[in-house]
This record gives C-alpha cells, sequence and structure tokens, in this order.
C-alpha cells in the first residue's frame, strides 16, 4: 500500500500560542485550512504519520547536530517549549519498530542518525494538536538551524528515499512537513514576512517544479525568507516523496503577528486504493 | 568559545525543567559551571535578552525562555527593539 498522503504546514509558535493575536482576517485562513487538511489526512485512512519537522534546539546542540534524525520510540514527549506555544507537555504514541525500518530502508540512499530518545517540540506538536490526531507517529528531525544544514538537494533525496521505503510496506503512510515559509523568528525584525519568496515557492512547490529550488543560494535563501526560509527543507522533502505530484494550496496568509508566512498544502500523489 | 557556553547553558535550561529550576533558584551557581566573560555571566543574571541577542545567541534560544519567564511576545520583542515595554 505505502504512501497515501503528502502535505505541508507552517507551525508558527504563534498559531496557537497567541491566536488571538492577529486579525481574524488573517488567522481564520489557516485554522480553517488545518481543518480541511485534518479531512484529508483522515480520508487517506493512514496508520501511521511520518512528520518532517525542523530542529529548534529541543534535542541537538552545536555540540553534535545532525543532519537528518529519525526518532526510534513508541513513546515520545513534547513540547520542550510549552509556555511558547501554549500547549501542556505530553506523551505522544511512536513507532519503533517501522520508525526503525523507515531509518534501515532510508538509510540505503541517504546518511542518516537515529535516536531512541527524542524530545518533541512545537515543530511537530503543534501540528498533531491542530489535526487533532492520534495516530503513532514516526518523527525526521531535519536539522534548518545551525551548524550545517544539510542541502537542499539532499532533502530531496531524503524523501526519493522515503517514498522508496515506505511504497515496500503493507502499512499505509502519510507524511506531514512541518515548518516555514518565510519567517524572522523571535528576533527584532519578527513580522516581517517574504511574501514574493513565498508564492515563488509555493508555485514550485505545488506544480512540481521544486527542481528550481534544490539549488537555491543559501545566503539569498536567508535574504529574502529569513532564518526560519531554511525550514523549506522539510516541504522539500514531501515534494521529493511526492515524486513532483501536484497540490492544492488549502491556505497562503502572511500573519506578521505570527512572525510567519503561514502555509499549508496537500500534494496530489499517485496511489493504487 | 564563549558564547558557544553561553548557548550552551540556554540550550540546558530550556529543554530540561531541572535546569530551567535552577535558573530560577540558584542562578549564580548554575552560571558558575560555564566558562563565561563577566559581561556573559552579567547578561544571565539579568536576564538580559537584548544584550544576549546582539552578542549572538540565537534568537529560538531567547524567545522561548522569555515564553517560560512569563514574558509576553510582543514586550519580548520590543526588549530585543530597545524599546522597554
Amino acid at each position: 500500500m505505502s504512501l497515501v498522503g503528502a502535505f505541508a504546514a507552517s507551525h508558527a509558535p504563534g498559531i496557537t500560542g497567541r491566536p488571538s493575536l492577529p486579525p481574524a482576517s488573517e488567522s481564520e485562513p489557516i485554522f480553517s485550512a488545518y481543518d480541511k487538511l485534518r479531512g484529508r489526512l483522515e480520508a487517506a485512512r493512514p496508520e501511521v504519520l511520518v512528520v518532517v519537522s525542523p530542529e529548534h534546539w529541543a534535542n541537538f546542540f552545536l555540540d553534535n547536530m545532525p543532519s537528518f534524525c529519525v526518532g526510534i520510540a513508541d513513546e515520545f514527549s513534547g513540547p520542550t517549549d510549552e509556555k511558547f506555544v501554549n500547549i501542556p507537555r505530553q506523551s505522544v504514541r511512536g513507532y519503533a519498530r517501522l520508525a526503525r525500518a523507515l531509518a534501515e530502508g532510508i538509510a540505503e540512499d541517504v546518511d542518516l542518525s537515529t535516536s531512541q530518545e527524542m524530545a518533541f517540540d512545537h515543530g511537530v506538536v503543534l501540528p498533531l494538536h491542530l489535526l487533532r490526531i492520534e495516530l503513532p507517529v514516526i518523527p525526521i528531525i531535519v536539522n534548518c538551524l545551525a551548524g550545517m544544514p544539510a542541502p537542499l538537494h539532499r532533502c530531496y533525496a531524503l524523501g526519493v528515499a522515503l517514498r522508496r521505503t515506505v511504497d515496500r510496506w503493507p502499512e499505509r503512510v502519510a507524511l506531514l512537513g512541518t515548518g516555514g515559509l518565510s519567517h524572522w523568528p523571535a528576533m527584532p525584525e519578527s513580522g516581517q514576512i517574504g511574501i514574493d519568496f513565498d508564492r515563488r515557492f509555493l508555485d514550485a512547490f505545488l506544480n512540481g517544479r521544486i527542481e528550481s529550488f534544490l539549488r537555491y543560494p543559501q545566503d539569498k535563501l536567508e535574504a529574502e525568507a529569513g532564518p526560519g526560509g531554511h525550514e523549506i527543507r522539510t516541504w522539500i522533502t514531501v515534494a521529493g516523496a511526492a515524486n513532483r505530484a501536484r497540490g492544492l494550496l488549502l491556505a497562503y496568509q502572511p500573519v506578521p503577528a505570527w512572525s510567519t508566512g503561514c502555509a499549508v498544502a496537500a500534494l496530489e500523489i499517485e496511489r493504487d486504493g | 568559545m564563549s558564547l558557544y557556553e553561553v548557548q550552551k547553558l540556554l540550550f540546558h535550561v530550556n529543554r530540561d525543567p531541572k535546569m530551567f529550576d535552577r535558573f530560577l533558584g540558584e542562578r549564580e551557581t548554575l552560571i558558575a559551571e560555564y566558562r563565561l566573560t563577566e559581561e556573559e555571566q552579567r547578561a544571565l543574571l539579568e536576564t538580559d535578552f537584548r544584550c544576549l541577542y546582539e552578542m549572538g545567541v540565537h534568537s529560538l534560544l531567547l524567545g522561548p525562555l522569555a515564553a517560560t519567564l512569563g514574558m509576553s511576545f510582543p514586550d519580548y520583542l520590543a526588549i530585543l527593539r530597545g524599546n522597554q515595554p
């Protein structure tokens, strides 16, 4: 059976941390899009959800910062930044057996690390909270933060390897990339949004043309989309897994009070049932 | 190397509730366990977010800490921008 859904969504901490700070005309499209995403996720009837999320200092520091890390455990805890996102710390069900199989399959093509004790921050927990889903989760943490983040084209390769792996499985797997788009997080520049960058990226993401972003210069990315723009890595991983499928934009809304160009999208992957 | 130590302390305080309790209850002792300059020690003792940001501490080590300390996000941004709320 294999991959049954491929989605991507912003995880701006303000969505739950400061829900009423932006005008409703800006916040409602995002809440509504998350509701639509939940409907699509339920319709796909997955048995497990792979969440590709950036690292935000919940697990790794500059002494050892992996590019990609798969969490192999039957239980996780988070968010570590509960006051930042106003979501109480909770237990989240994992799926150790499948997580190990996923890591082994991906590692045939893409180097990665694994963790048997991973903490979740808002990058994983905020979308789960908004989607109100109870599926077991396999986390893949991607360094979009510091040290030496993987080149964007390697994040695409990660997605390709993920798809090749889960397509061999009987289990129904859904994939959710979280983060982005442009943002200058918790900085003096917070509230600035790279609308032009966001629209160009979404156009490529939704129309099977992500190749145009796979060699995007890092300094240009940061100038146009802020330090948070590096989180497009998780979207690019989803695009790699979806094999350049076209998609549907459920919302794009610049929300300065949440410091983020917020987007929610679903890709129309080809599947057999 | 010293900025590295400041960030390491904040990383520990943010992700480990026991370390956060020490940051609240015995901050001077905690700070003495890291190799910090006098200015870094002062900024941490006074939770001087603007100074910490300007010395190069990553913003996602500061914003969540401000929230955990009960500071609103707009107040945090105002401090970073040099406008006391």
